[in-house]
């Protein structure tokens, strides 16, 4: 046969080498004015003099302060931390759900034919909006704001983690359920269900696993997030954490740290668990 | 709507209608070329065909799921395409359109993705309880039981078959409220006496209620023995439009030449996810 005769021996060379290799250089050439601007002199950390008082404040970590009245302080204000970092997710989730619910491209009607129309397109696109800007805004400056309102304290807190995060949680819940495997959620829409009821029994089914898990992760991101918020005046263990570091009392940072510790050991363990239960 | 009232199946007419796939480039034919022809209310009618055929991209035009590129497609005497979105999404659910790989998420179980066929008529409070504790166990026990699977109602999804996954997705029509059936290759997946009792139990159903039916089928055989009319298609072009009976082999064979393997009882692999069981059908 002709088609047999005439075809070409195969190139022995990668094809795409030449970009590949491109492309490595072209983030070197990226990635050297990123050090230059961000001063990044590593010799500093090991210069004598700062070197020596690093050491002296860190062995006054050993051993941790481990007497009863601040063990005490300490629990309380471990309860609040995670009070702070829970009350902050559940605020954000309810703020979270409907955006994501909105933001969603896979629950668009309009789109299951091929183009979305353009009034769910401008909304989605709007939603989004919504998303950039509450997550941009830090924690930091949303608590600095609502320390002026509600008083020092936790509940400024609470609400400074309620605004970020509903941002960082509508925006990843909406790329992993868009990301999942989405043929169910499609043809429950096809087959005329509406796009909540497609959600409840396409979508959430899918991407259950994906979606528990970062919603844990995330919250043990609250909790390290209410240790900054406690430095200007967010309650918590985080205040706790600044006063002894104002005082230099390593003995009671290094306490706190530990408490930390247990606190995202005991996050990783709730995600295992909850993922265990669900798979 | 007029078609929501009624109880019988619904009416199609396709009016010169050419349907391409939304990611196709441009200048590539259409999978389907200008098409004519109706089916009647209640009848049940299989599109046969090699692969390439536009059989899918047919049934996907019917289902409103794919926006014709010229022509017009009728349902009931409407034409979907000019209703506004809701009206078109409460249109849908008088459709039911069963894809090749059954779409069922693996970690649900099974009573769940049967009673999802349920969603179009079911308010959203009835649907959330039903998450809560199954509305209507008894109902898609029925269905599941007329497939030969009352066993596997409590079972997750991800724990059946590929066999048995498709035979769930064929259930799910059983459920549905719909008045018009469109199901793409509901046997890929089935060997030959599963597949003749899963046709059967379709047609039955499908007769019972009144149901207009429209199946693709890569068996031959049983698409001329079990349905009243045939549909021949040909790269994207209609090749025959008979009564089942009056199927020659000749047209089979200028149906399907060049494509004579298909013909012979060995379609190609269904897409993903259907675990391939070994099938031996010979057509006759």
């Amino acid at each position: 046969m002709s088609s047999v005769t005439l075809r070409a021996a195969p190139a022995l060379r990668d094809p795409a080498w030449a970009g590949r290799v491109f492309w490595m250089l072209a983030a070197l050439a990226l990635l050297a004015p990123m050090l230059w601007a961000t001063e990044f002199k590593p010799w500093i950390l090991f210069e004598p003099a700062g070197l020596r008082s690093t050491l002296r404040f860190v062995g006054e970590f050993f051993p941790p302060k481990l007497d009863a009245e601040f063990l005490q302080l300490i629990a309380y204000e471990t309860w609040r931390t995670i009070a702070i970092a829970t009350c902050g997710m559940v605020l954000a989730l309810v703020l979270a759900i409907p955006l994501t619910l909105a933001a969603t491209a896979v629950l668009s009607v309009s789109a299951l034919p091929g183009r979305m129309h353009a009034g769910p397109f401008l909304l989605r696109q709007a939603v989004r909006w919504l998303l950039i800007l509450l997550r941009s805004v830090p924690e930091l400056v949303w608590a600095l704001v609502f320390v002026r309102v509600v008083g020092l304290g936790p509940a400024a807190g609470v609400l400074a983690i309620a605004l970020t995060y509903s941002g960082m949680l509508g925006k990843v819940y909406a790329e992993i359920l868009e990301s999942g495997e989405t043929h169910p959620t499609t043809a429950l829409l096809r087959n005329g269900s509406g796009r909540l009821q497609a959600f409840f029994y396409g979508l959430l089914p899918a991407n259950t696993l994906e979606l528990t898990s970062y919603t844990v992760y995330r919250w043990e991101c609250a909790i390290r997030s209410s240790a900054v918020l406690g430095f200007v005046g967010a309650g918590g263990l985080g205040q706790q954490l600044i006063t002894s570091l104002r005082m230099f009392n390593g003995a009671e940072v290094s306490t706190i740290l530990l408490v930390f510790i247990a606190l995202v050991w005991l996050a990783d363990w709730v995600s295992a668990k909850l993922r265990e239960v669900l798979a | 709507m007029p078609a929501s009232s009624s109880n019988t199946g619904l009416r199609i007419d396709l009016a010169g209608l050419a349907a391409r796939h939304p990611a196709a480039p441009r200048e590539a034919p259409p999978a389907l070329r200008p098409l004519t022809l109706s089916i009647a209310a209640g009848e049940q009618v299989a599109v046969i065909g090699p692969s390439g055929a536009g059989k899918t991209t047919l049934l996907q035009a019917i289902a409103c799921a794919l926006k014709p590129s010229a022509g017009h497609l009728q349902l009931d005497g409407e034409d979907p395409w000019s209703l506004p979105v809701a009206k078109l999404q409460r249109l849908r659910g008088l459709l039911f359109l069963a894809p090749q790989t059954p779409p069922l998420p693996p970690r649900q179980r099974t009573i769940t993705s049967l009673l999802a066929a349920r969603l179009p008529r079911q308010s959203l409070w009835t649907s959330l309880r039903s998450l809560v504790y199954p509305v209507g166990i008894a109902e898609a026990g029925a269905a599941l039981e007329r497939f030969d699977l009352g066993e596997k109602l409590w079972t997750r999804v991800d724990r059946l078959s590929g066999g048995e996954r498709q035979r769930v997705g064929l259930a799910r029509a059983l459920l549905s409220p719909a008045r018009l059936w469109l199901v793409d290759e509901p046997l890929s997946a089935l060997d030959p006496t599963r597949a003749a009792m899963a046709i059967d139990t379709l047609t039955g159903a499908a007769r019972e209620r009144g149901v207009t039916l429209v199946a693709t089928l890569h068996q031959v055989d049983v698409a001329v023995a079990r349905f009243p009319r045939i549909i021949g298609l040909r790269d994207g072009e209609l090749a025959f439009d008979l009564p089942g009976p009056a199927v020659t082999r000749e047209h089979l064979l200028r149906l399907y030449a060049q494509h004579e393997h298909e013909l012979a009882g060995a379609p190609p692999p269904a897409p993903e996810a259907v675990t391939p069981v070994p099938r031996t059908v010979v057509c006759r």
